[in-house]
């Protein structure tokens, strides 16, 4: 019997390609240095937006076809996932911008006042025109990976902070992989977590505009993540006092009792992407690798996992399947 | 095609790098329009950018990097500092802002920057208004080329002030000037060109469009029409119709 196929890196795409396998009887070890999904991972500070049909506004149409599998994936594999759909609304001079929102996107439903209310009632009276993408869900990543992570555990499988010598590395560390994956670079994501019970919401909104856009994710019990920001940079860590000003003022606009909410927490980190902003799988030297999800780690994790585990499986190379010239 | 401080340009169409979809299709852009020159923001991708760079190196055109952002001269000189050690120009596009809704040039701290810009070797691109004094201090000031806006940044509005455009083009003759922002079609570029403009710079109307290889296409392709169209020293427009054929002497006055 070979060695079990060691996995580099317990984030959201180590994590989905542990299960994946796991779930197929492949043999494996998780390895990680902080021992599982924690802050030194982009997919912690995540929305949790499993929104494929509004990311296609500027996304590739291999994100809209490969995210829709992504709910039912999250929903079998670590439950809690909130099936309520996405709010899109614009302030009354960036209006139009909902227009271009709906011709570049599918699957939304132009709604009215009325039917705002009736959806959120703490937006009532603030905006006459909205788009509906009934479809959409959204999880807690924290929740998710930590769900994937117990599941695992309950498999006998937990992440080791060292990799051992023999077996072949699926290499899953996201930005840290530039060490061995060409092509990646980081964009810069920064969020902030507020508590403000006074607001209560049932799905993602997001507030388009068109220097800053931002959506509010609810996690539930008065608590929101508010992102995020795309900057071409891969520094992690830091907030900067413009975002947090143009993250908050947006949240402000969107409800003006965010202006009395908690910070609870900001965070930042980079995310890996490659050129064409799509993932790859692909081989580097000894290795598989799986990564650059971008800012679409939860929506195409499963179907990035999927297809690795299926390379595994079967040698098949699907579509996110990536040959250098020289490989080819 | 444009020259710009003793550099000749292949195209009279320059492209902002910012609010692509993704890298891939930003080098699409370049690749189908042919675009000249790329300006590069620094300020908020300072410390952490260098992949964009190295992506934004791989064009194969000259980049023009720009102090997009900043709201004061000291702040405009220390990010063109940067922006040269980082890239090796002394090319720098010089924007001031002095009024955030409508990102207006605060041209009395352009004319300051550009002035020390210059002194420490600098080549200054500025974007500034077309107003005529502002536009004599900056060349006053050391500047070899002038960029006034068509319409505000992003507004995809075209060409508010034609007549101020046109004025600027016969105040300085042979200096250089590109319209830098507003432009959001290719009529809007035609026109800037038409007028005997060097070259327009936009970026949004191109990031933005669904297809944005085809409108950067698009946008060169009417920068080259126009360019064309004036030197080709087009028709003065008359309020009489003018048959082109006589009238005189046929059978029958129609």
């Amino acid at each position: 019997m070979s060695a079990p196929k060691i996995i580099l890196g317990a984030g959201v795409m180590g994590l989905a390609v542990a299960t994946e396998l796991a779930a197929r009887g492949v043999p494996i070890t998780l390895v990680d240095p902080a021992g599982g999904p924690g802050t030194h991972g982009c997919s912690w500070w995540a929305g949790g937006m499993l929104a494929p049909w509004c990311e296609f506004e500027s996304a590739e149409e291999a994100v809209l076809r490969h995210g829709q599998g992504a709910i039912g994936w999250w929903e079998k594999n670590a439950g809690s996932v909130v099936r309520n759909g996405t709010l899109v609304v614009a302030l009354g001079r960036d209006r139009r911008e909902l227009d271009r929102f709906a011709r570049r996107t599918e699957g939304c439903e132009q709604i009215d006042g009325t039917r705002i209310a009736e959806l959120e009632p703490d937006l009532a009276g603030r905006f006459d025109r909205a788009l509906f993408f009934g479809r959409e869900a959204h999880l807690d990543p924290r929740r998710a990976m930590q769900a994937l992570q117990q599941r695992l555990a309950a498999q006998g499988i937990t992440a080791q902070p060292n990799a051992p010598t023999a077996g072949e590395i699926i290499d899953c560390r996201g930005l840290a992989a530039r060490d061995a994956v060409p092509d990646l670079r980081g964009v810069r994501g920064e969020m902030l977590v507020l508590r403000c019970p006074d607001v209560v919401l049932s799905r993602p909104v997001r507030l388009l505009h068109p220097r800053v856009p931002i959506y509010i994710v609810p996690r539930g019990g008065g608590v929101f993540m508010l992102g995020a920001t795309m900057i071409e940079s891969d520094r992690r860590g830091v907030v900067t006092a413009r975002s947090v000003m143009e993250l908050l003022s947006a949240a402000f606009a969107l409800h003006p009792a965010f202006g009395e909410a908690e910070i609870v927490e900001l965070g930042a980190d980079a995310r890996p992407a490659f050129p064409d902003n799509l993932p790859r799988i692909g081989r580097a030297g000894d290795r598989l690798y799986a990564n650059g999800l971008y800012r679409h780690g939860y929506l195409l994790a499963p179907a990035v996992a999927r297809q690795i585990a299926d390379h595994i499986e079967n040698g098949t190379k699907g579509e996110f399947w990536h040959e250098t010239d020289d490989q080819r | 095609m444009p020259v710009f401080y003793g550099t000749e340009i292949a195209s009279p169409l320059m492209l902002g790098t910012a609010q692509y979809p993704s890298p891939a299709i930003l080098a699409e852009a370049f690749r189908a329009s042919g675009a000249g020159i790329a300006t590069v923001s620094l300020r908020r991708e300072a410390g952490g950018g260098q992949d964009f760079l190295r992506l934004m190196e791989e064009l194969g055109v000259p980049l023009l990097p720009n102090t997009a952002g900043c709201h004061s001269a000291r702040e405009a000189i220390t990010t063109a500092r940067m922006a040269r050690e980082l890239l090796g120009t002394d090319w720098i596009k010089l924007e001031v802002i002095g009024h955030t809704d409508l990102l207006a040039p605060d041209v009395f701290q352009l004319v300051e920057a550009a002035r020390a810009l210059t002194e420490d070797g600098f080549k200054v691109f500025p974007y500034c208004t077309e107003d005529l004094s502002v536009c004599g201090r900056l060349l006053d000031a050391g500047c070899e080329v002038l960029m006034p806006w068509g319409a505000p940044i992003g507004s995809g509005l075209g060409l508010s002030n034609p007549h101020g455009l046109k004025a600027l083009r016969a105040a300085f003759p042979d200096v250089p000037l590109v319209v830098d922002a507003g432009i959001g079609l290719p009529s809007h570029a035609a026109a800037a060109m038409e007028l005997g403009f060097d070259a327009v710079l936009l970026n949004t109307a191109v990031a933005k469009a669904g297809d944005p290889a085809a409108m950067a296409r698009a946008m060169a392709q009417a920068a080259e029409a126009g360019r064309a169209a004036f030197l080709a020293d087009p028709m003065e427009p008359r309020e009489m119709a003018v048959p082109s054929t006589p009238v005189i002497g046929k059978a029958f006055l129609s």
